[in-house]
């Protein structure tokens, strides 16, 4: 089943409320290797989004809401989280056009979208414990399952596994970006907090996507 | 934790509101976005200096506003960097017509939102250049970090540049003095104990009664090496070895040596530091030409200091002794 603004909507609130359960979470994780104000800002920042999303337009495109929440997230969080995040939900935006749903192949583009921005904006690659860590198998797995057929629901459940397990893997590593890469050796260990807020939040939009797909079935 | 605060969420509010109340004249606090401009900004003809990041370093950056070194300081949340929009802000409303110089210390967070706001400034047709500062030799700039860390040598650059720009400098030759600067100056911090972030309310590290960390950065980013505690002197020694190397300086050079307390070290203990780092410099031929102590760069609470040595000219000494009249530095007029 295509996902509309209604889902997009359900993910953005959803994904403010794991931000705000797992704060403490991140803020321990950043604590450890970075300066320890990851969750609180990522709280402030989703926060201030939800509080845009009643102003919506009843005809807003998917698009148009992945846009307002760029914006707010660049303009309330901070830190390197704000413009990264803030880029990914950008260009996730532009990927997503002017459809009014998103099939498997417009999630992946999307995704896909998501991830080059932060690539883009941090200039980081994969294994150097950052956030791309989480993305880019995401939108590897999320578009295998796309090309075997699975439906919007299992793209993106297939992206919140795999960025679930891209974040774990980031704990043996040493950092390469970010304030984790000045502690050489010492980040080993820990897990990337973004990496884990990243997980965090496609997670959440496979959640949300399942449960419309039950909505809608059993409706 | 105990904090002379009333609330972890409103303390750079209270805190700047603080700010503009001590200091009418001097400067002026515009909220929605917050910065913190000159009373007369925008001065007409004149490059613009804007710098910021996240608060808890006090008096850096808003103490060090006004004439003859910036002419706006962007807070953010505490040890988070400000936003784009603030730092829009503040650049619109400090450009005379001759551009905008942002000085930018080199943590991720800051760079990546001075550089949006640099972006988005040069969409509304104003010139905008930046200067990165990374002065922390405690850091490996390599391919395999995110650089060097700017810590306490930013002071340094803000003045100097500060004073170009009110000398009437291009925006070019400002950023070339403050690129200057930033090349001579190197820094290495310590830190006895952990700064408590208001929000967070607990350490950002934890450390032993009986150890110390080596290299720390101004966020209470742990450092490069933790050791048992030592004397004083044995502390700059580890500290001065580095920043020395690094440059290097060499015997015949004139500097500036700058001990900076990180907000929780007495003055008489940044003293007692200061005399050891002049004494071996003294002892390597390289001459302590100027001076600076006290807390300028600082991290919350956290007891601990930083070293910086600058190599001066003729022309970093004239425009380090130029006019300057800000919340905290303050001589010439």
């Amino acid at each position: 089943m295509a996902l509309g603004t209604g889902w997009v909507v359900d993910w953005v609130r959803a994904s403010a409320e794991v931000v705000k359960e797992h704060r403490t979470e991140l803020v321990r994780l950043d604590r450890e290797i970075g300066d320890g104000d990851h969750g609180e800002n990522l709280d402030r920042g989703f926060s201030a989004v939800v509080a845009k999303l009643d102003g919506i337009e009843a005809d807003a495109t998917p698009g148009a809401v992945l846009k307002l929440v760029a914006t707010t997230l660049i303009s309330t969080v901070g830190g390197a989280s704000g413009p990264l995040l803030g880029t990914a939900y950008l260009k996730g935006a532009g990927a997503a056009g002017a459809a009014t749903e998103l099939d498997a192949d417009a999630l992946v583009a999307v995704l896909t979208a998501a991830r080059d921005g932060v690539v883009l904006r941090g200039k980081a690659e994969s294994g150097d414990k950052t956030m791309v860590d989480a993305w880019t198998p995401a939108v590897d797995a999320a578009a295998a399952a796309r090309d075997a057929g699975g439906s919007e629901a299992e793209v993106l459940a297939a992206a919140a596994d795999a960025a679930e397990a891209g974040a774990a893997a980031t704990e043996p590593w040493v950092a390469r970006k970010g304030r984790a890469s000045y502690l050489g050796e010492r980040a080993i260990g820990h897990r990337d907090p973004g990496a884990q807020s990243s997980s965090l939040i496609l997670r959440a939009a496979a959640d949300t996507a399942a449960a419309q797909t039950a909505a809608a079935t059993e409706g | 934790m105990k904090k002379l605060i009333n609330d972890p969420r409103a303390v750079v509010d209270e805190a700047v509101a603080g700010i503009a109340a001590a200091h009418k004249g001097l400067l002026v606090v515009q909220t929605d976005p917050t910065f913190i401009a000159r009373a007369d900004a925008p001065t007409k003809g004149k490059v613009g200096l804007v710098s910021g990041g996240g608060s808890g370093h006090e008096p850096l950056h808003g103490g060090f506003v006004g004439y003859g070194m910036l002419d706006a300081a962007v807070p953010g949340a505490v040890f988070t960097s400000p936003t784009p929009d603030p730092i829009l802000a503040a650049t619109k409303a400090v450009d005379g017509g001759a551009g905008v110089l942002h000085i930018v210390k080199n943590y991720t967070g800051d760079v990546l939102n001075f550089e949006t706001a640099a972006d988005l400034a040069s969409a509304e047709d104003i010139e905008v250049r930046s200067v990165i500062v990374d002065d922390d030799v405690a850091v490996k700039d390599s391919l395999y970090t995110a650089g060097r860390r700017g810590v306490a040598g930013t002071v340094l650059v803000e003045k100097i540049a500060g004073a170009a720009a009110e000398r009437g400098d291009s925006l070019d030759a400002v950023a070339a003095i403050a690129e200057k600067v930033n090349g001579q100056v190197r820094s290495m911090g310590m830190a006895l104990t952990a700064p408590i972030v208001p929000h967070a309310g607990e350490p950002s590290f934890d450390i032993a009664e009986d150890e110390i960390e080596i290299g720390i950065g101004i966020h209470g980013e742990p450092g490069r090496v933790r050791i048992p505690l030592e004397p004083a002197d044995a502390i700059v020694d580890r500290l001065l070895d580095p920043i020395l190397e690094d440059l290097p300086f060499q015997s015949g050079d004139k500097v500036l040596l700058f001990v900076n307390g990180m907000g929780g070290t007495p003055l008489v203990e940044l003293y007692i530091a200061f005399r050891r780092a002049a004494e071996v410099l003294e002892g390597k031929g390289i001459e302590v030409t100027r001076t600076l102590v006290g807390n300028y760069v600082t991290s919350l609470e956290m007891q601990g200091f930083s070293i910086s040595v600058l190599k001066l000219d003729d022309e970093l000494t004239e425009l380090w002794d130029a006019p300057v009249q800000t919340a905290a530095l303050r001589w010439g007029r």
